[in-house]
């Protein structure tokens, strides 16, 4: 065996907090060989971004490292930033999660790009420059000497991490660690930039660390992975023998954690719950000055759906496609035209005032569980608000007892319903907010993406929360989503959108059994790159 | 349970008390030293601005015409060189000459020798009473028919710390007094401003489009009227008045807290807890109450101990120009003008008004920052 390129021994991490001092990362080993791709797995909290940091002398300024890291033999824990500077950003570098805001807006990629190479690679500005167009080439993005001069708002989401991929690149580092690349982008954005990665791997020869959540990713491109659970490594091994045969309880369920089953039908003659006819939305983007629109950008573009009592309907697309819209429009939050229909009602003439007692049957669960609770209301005031409105006769101890039932209903102590929303992880919160839509007993709850902000055992009881749920009220679920895995377990239809329009529906096993359109293709081919069961999806060809 | 992202720290926490982020805040305040002791120093500020004037035995009004622009002393006055020329005034107002002056602890003993061939008047003693040294004199002994008198004087001991002002009334107290009348205005006047600008903006903000369009213009031409000449105008038409000050600095400062809040506002409607709360059906009036202004506080309070001194600088300033507090009424702002006056013979008159001032600014500004420090909410 080879000496490894960088080794961790015994590292902790700890962070000062007001509550004490937080022990984030407790003794960990970790060896990285050259040439060789390891993941880091674990969920939110489990300190693996914290270990990557600490190894790059990035923690926040409240924590410290203790413990050894080795790059080459020489000791990098303890090192004054002006010495770290040496290794990292051009024989160490890390390429983060969010590409929107890991590049500076004022400053052209070129400049960005060049700047690693005229300080750690000592070359001319011309040189640089012709660096970074090859650098730009490399990462494959079109027209690199025209694009070299573009700000980083001109380019995409994809287009940006392909940057930053480039700025790690730049001095041809011994080790690129990946911070969650890809879980900020559209699926098949995504499958594109880990194609790029393993292609890039295998042409300069460096190792990659992948921190990431995601086990799809690990399987297809990790040699080695090591599984962390609150600050320790629980399992670590070759890939292939950790999922075959996982020995940790933990990973176990990690491995398991995919939402599985399948919706039952519901029967022909259930009642009509929601009937949306030719539903549009536009947005004025430019006004001439008189006053008039010039560009329209047709968000919803006649789209028509329809849901009966216990039936899920999934709106499935990726990010811009105009499925969250969509949902805004059928409750009437977002000025739309064509038709509405809530049971007998037609809710396109009705105002604010005329849709006050129709809210109680319409409800809506967010996709941020950390940005729908309000921060200064307790989660049992927030859970009863809309009894507020819609009983406003009940006493004070009466709703109390309310929020408790409904804090029950979804599994959470009715304990801590005088707990407020930042006590709780993304789970427990997003259980909030369901039971804030629940307590009402609505007919129909428009579900936007609940379960992708959590992590993958948590949207496991998500979905299985929401489908008793569904069971015990006969709810009807407009169930929007561009995670597929999650669509098929809760679906009885499914439709896909892009731009604005739906470009195929059917009952989710059409849709996933025998997609018609490439987009539907390419949705489900991405998907399932990072889904466990890519193996049996009746031999669907892989992006590769 | 969802237990997957749960730091151990917040699993160690009791099963039903909540912490609300004001609770939080708190916490990281009271770790703040400065703010903490800007707390408590200004605290004790208070305390001796509204108690204090009890204690230091002048009414604010009182004038000791003896002892004008009289220094700043530890020492009890008079001041034994200034017991000789009072008690040669007082002679002369009772045609007498002092002569023999014993000087005790408490009293002295002087001989007044009449300066004609008539007795010394005994009424006329009543003048080391009126003055503000002396007690009731004491005549000992009468010598030469009425012509000589031994008189026991007792001395009036008086402390003025802060020394006294042009109209020789004690500073101390004064101060005192200024502090507490600043004090007030500052904390009266940014109420005011933080009631209606919170209001104002939330309600602009939030309902947006038109009439946050018409409210806002509202604010900006009010912004556009130069303030002196406002406060002039509210002079003139209503006289000069106490409550005056609150109003014309009320009306003014809310503008600042109207645009802020409002901004706040517009970020915080995008947030989808208001989405939520739209989505049950909660009333506009619900929404502003329940979610807008309670997340909007934050900088509130923050904005608010840094517009307290501010209300405090712009009463000086109108009180400076002679628009604000009247005589025998006093503010911080009329000291430290009365003692610019008067910086070449009695400096002590600009520095202890002007050391309160900044004691006073200084405080609220730490606290202000600590505040801040304490709500910022990239902390969570």
């Amino acid at each position: 065996m080879t000496e490894p390129v960088l080794s961790v021994r015994n590292l902790h991490v700890r962070f000062r907090t007001g509550d004490g001092i937080l022990h984030a990362v407790k003794g960990i080993d970790i060896d990285i060989n050259p040439g060789e791709t390891v993941a880091i797995v674990g969920e939110s909290g489990s300190g693996k971004s914290q270990t990557m940091m600490s190894v790059m002398g990035l923690l926040a300024s409240n924590g410290w490292a203790e413990g050894s890291v080795k790059y080459r033999g020489e000791e990098l824990v303890g090192l004054s930033p002006e010495k770290l500077n040496r290794y990292r950003g051009s024989k160490l570098t890390m390429i983060f999660q969010e590409p929107m805001t890991s590049l500076d807006p004022l400053y052209r990629i070129g400049d960005q790009l060049s700047l690693p190479l005229t300080t750690h690679g000592g070359m001319s500005k011309r040189n640089a420059r012709k660096r970074a167009i090859e650098l730009l080439e490399l990462v494959q993005i079109p027209d690199p000497a025209r694009r070299i001069d573009a700000y980083p708002h001109e380019l995409s989401g994809g287009q940006r991490q392909r940057v930053m991929i480039a700025m790690a690149l730049a001095n041809n580092p011994d080790v690129l660690i990946a911070d969650e690349p890809t879980t900020a982008l559209d699926v098949t954005v995504q499958a594109r930039i880990l194609e790029l990665l393993a292609d890039l791997q295998k042409r300069l020869g460096m190792s990659i660390v992948f921190i990431t959540h995601d086990l799809g990713v690990v399987r297809r491109f990790a040699d080695r992975t090591y599984v962390m659970k609150r600050g320790e490594v629980v399992e670590s091994g070759r890939t292939g023998d950790l999922f075959a045969a996982p020995k940790h309880p933990y990973t176990q369920m990690l491995i398991d954690a995919e939402p599985t089953g399948r919706k039952e039908p519901v029967s022909a003659d259930a009642p009509m719950v929601l009937d949306a006819r030719n539903v549009e939305v536009t947005f004025g983007l430019k006004k001439s000055l008189f006053g008039t629109t010039t560009h329209v950008l047709r968000a919803v573009d006649g789209v028509s759906l329809t849901v009966r009592a216990g039936e899920t309907v999934g709106v499935v697309g990726e990010s811009g496609s105009g499925k969250s819209t969509l949902g805004r429009a059928i409750l009437k939050l977002q000025q739309a035209s064509g038709m509405v229909r809530f049971e007998d009602r037609n809710l396109m003439p009705l105002d604010r005032s005329g849709m006050r007692p129709l809210r109680r049957h319409l409800q809506l669960v967010f996709q941020d569980p950390f940005g729908s609770l309000s921060p200064r209301m307790t989660s049992g005031e927030i859970v009863t608000e809309g009894l507020l409105v819609h009983e406003p006769s009940i006493s004070r101890k009466e709703r109390d007892r309310r929020a408790a039932q409904a804090f029950e209903e979804v599994q959470l102590d009715p304990a801590w319903r005088n707990r407020f929303p930042h006590e709780f992880s993304g789970g427990q919160r997003q259980r909030i907010a369901i039971a804030r839509a629940m307590i009402l007993h609505p007919k129909l709850v428009v579900l936007d993406e609940p379960t992708s902000a959590l992590d993958r055992s948590v949207q496991k009881e998500i979905v299985e929360l929401l489908r008793g749920l569904q069971k015990a009220h006969g709810l009807a679920y407009v169930f929007i989503s561009h995670d597929l895995a999650v669509v098929r377990a809760l679906s009885d239809e499914i439709m896909v959108m892009k731009s604005g329009k739906v470009v195929e529906r059917g009952t989710a096993e059409q849709i996933f059994e025998r997609p018609q359109e490439d987009y539907t293709r390419d949705l489900i081919a991405a998907a399932f790159l990072s889904e466990r069961s890519k193996a049996e999806a009746q031999g669907e060809p892989l992006a590769s | 349970m969802a237990q997957g992202a749960v730091l151990p720290v917040e699993t160690m926490k009791g099963p039903v008390a909540g912490r609300s982020l004001w609770a939080e805040a708190r916490g990281r305040l009271l770790h703040n030293k400065a703010a903490v002791t800007s707390i408590v120093v200004l605290g004790l500020i208070a305390i001796a601005c509204i108690f204090g004037p009890f204690f230091t035995g002048h009414p604010f009004d009182r004038v000791y015409s003896e002892y004008v622009k009289v220094p700043a002393s530890l020492e009890a006055y008079p001041k034994p060189d200034q017991i000789e020329p009072n008690l040669e005034r007082i002679g002369s107002r009772v045609r007498a000459k002092p002569e023999n002056i014993v000087i005790g602890d408490d009293s002295l003993r002087v001989t007044l020798v009449s300066s004609s061939s008539r007795p010394i008047d005994e009424r006329l003693l009543a003048y080391f009473e009126r003055s503000d040294l002396f007690g009731t004199a004491q005549v000992v002994e009468r010598l030469e028919e009425g012509r000589r008198l031994v008189v026991d004087v007792p001395i009036k001991r008086q402390y003025f710390f802060f020394g006294t002002d042009t109209n020789g009334r004690d500073l101390l107290t004064r101060t005192m007094k200024a502090g507490q009348i600043s004090l007030a205005i500052g904390l009266l006047a940014t109420f005011v401003a933080i009631l209606i600008g919170v209001i104002y903006g939330a309600t602009a903000g939030y309902l947006g489009g038109r009439v946050d369009l018409v409210m806002m213009r509202i604010v900006d031409i009010l912004y556009s009227l130069p303030f002196i000449f406002f406060v002039i105008m509210l002079v003139v038409f209503f006289g000069r008045n106490f409550i005056l000050m609150f109003i014309a600095v009320g009306a003014v400062e809310w503008l600042d807290m109207a645009r802020i809040v409002r901004g706040q506002t517009l970020s915080i409607k995008r947030q989808e807890y208001v989405q939520a709360a739209e989505a049950l059906g909660v009333e506009t009036k619900g929404i502003i109450r329940r979610h807008v202004i309670p997340n909007t506080l934050g900088p509130v309070v923050v904005y608010m101990t840094l517009l307290v001194p501010k209300v405090i600088l712009l009463e000086s300033f109108l009180s400076f120009l002679g628009l604000g507090v009247q005589e025998p009424n006093t503010s911080l702002g009329v000291l430290i003008s009365e003692g610019a006056k008067n910086i070449q013979g009695a400096t002590w008159m600009l520095i202890y008004p002007s050391l309160t001032l900044v004691a006073i600014l200084f405080c609220l500004n730490f606290i202000g920052d600590g505040l801040r420090d304490a709500l910022d909410p990239k902390d969570r």
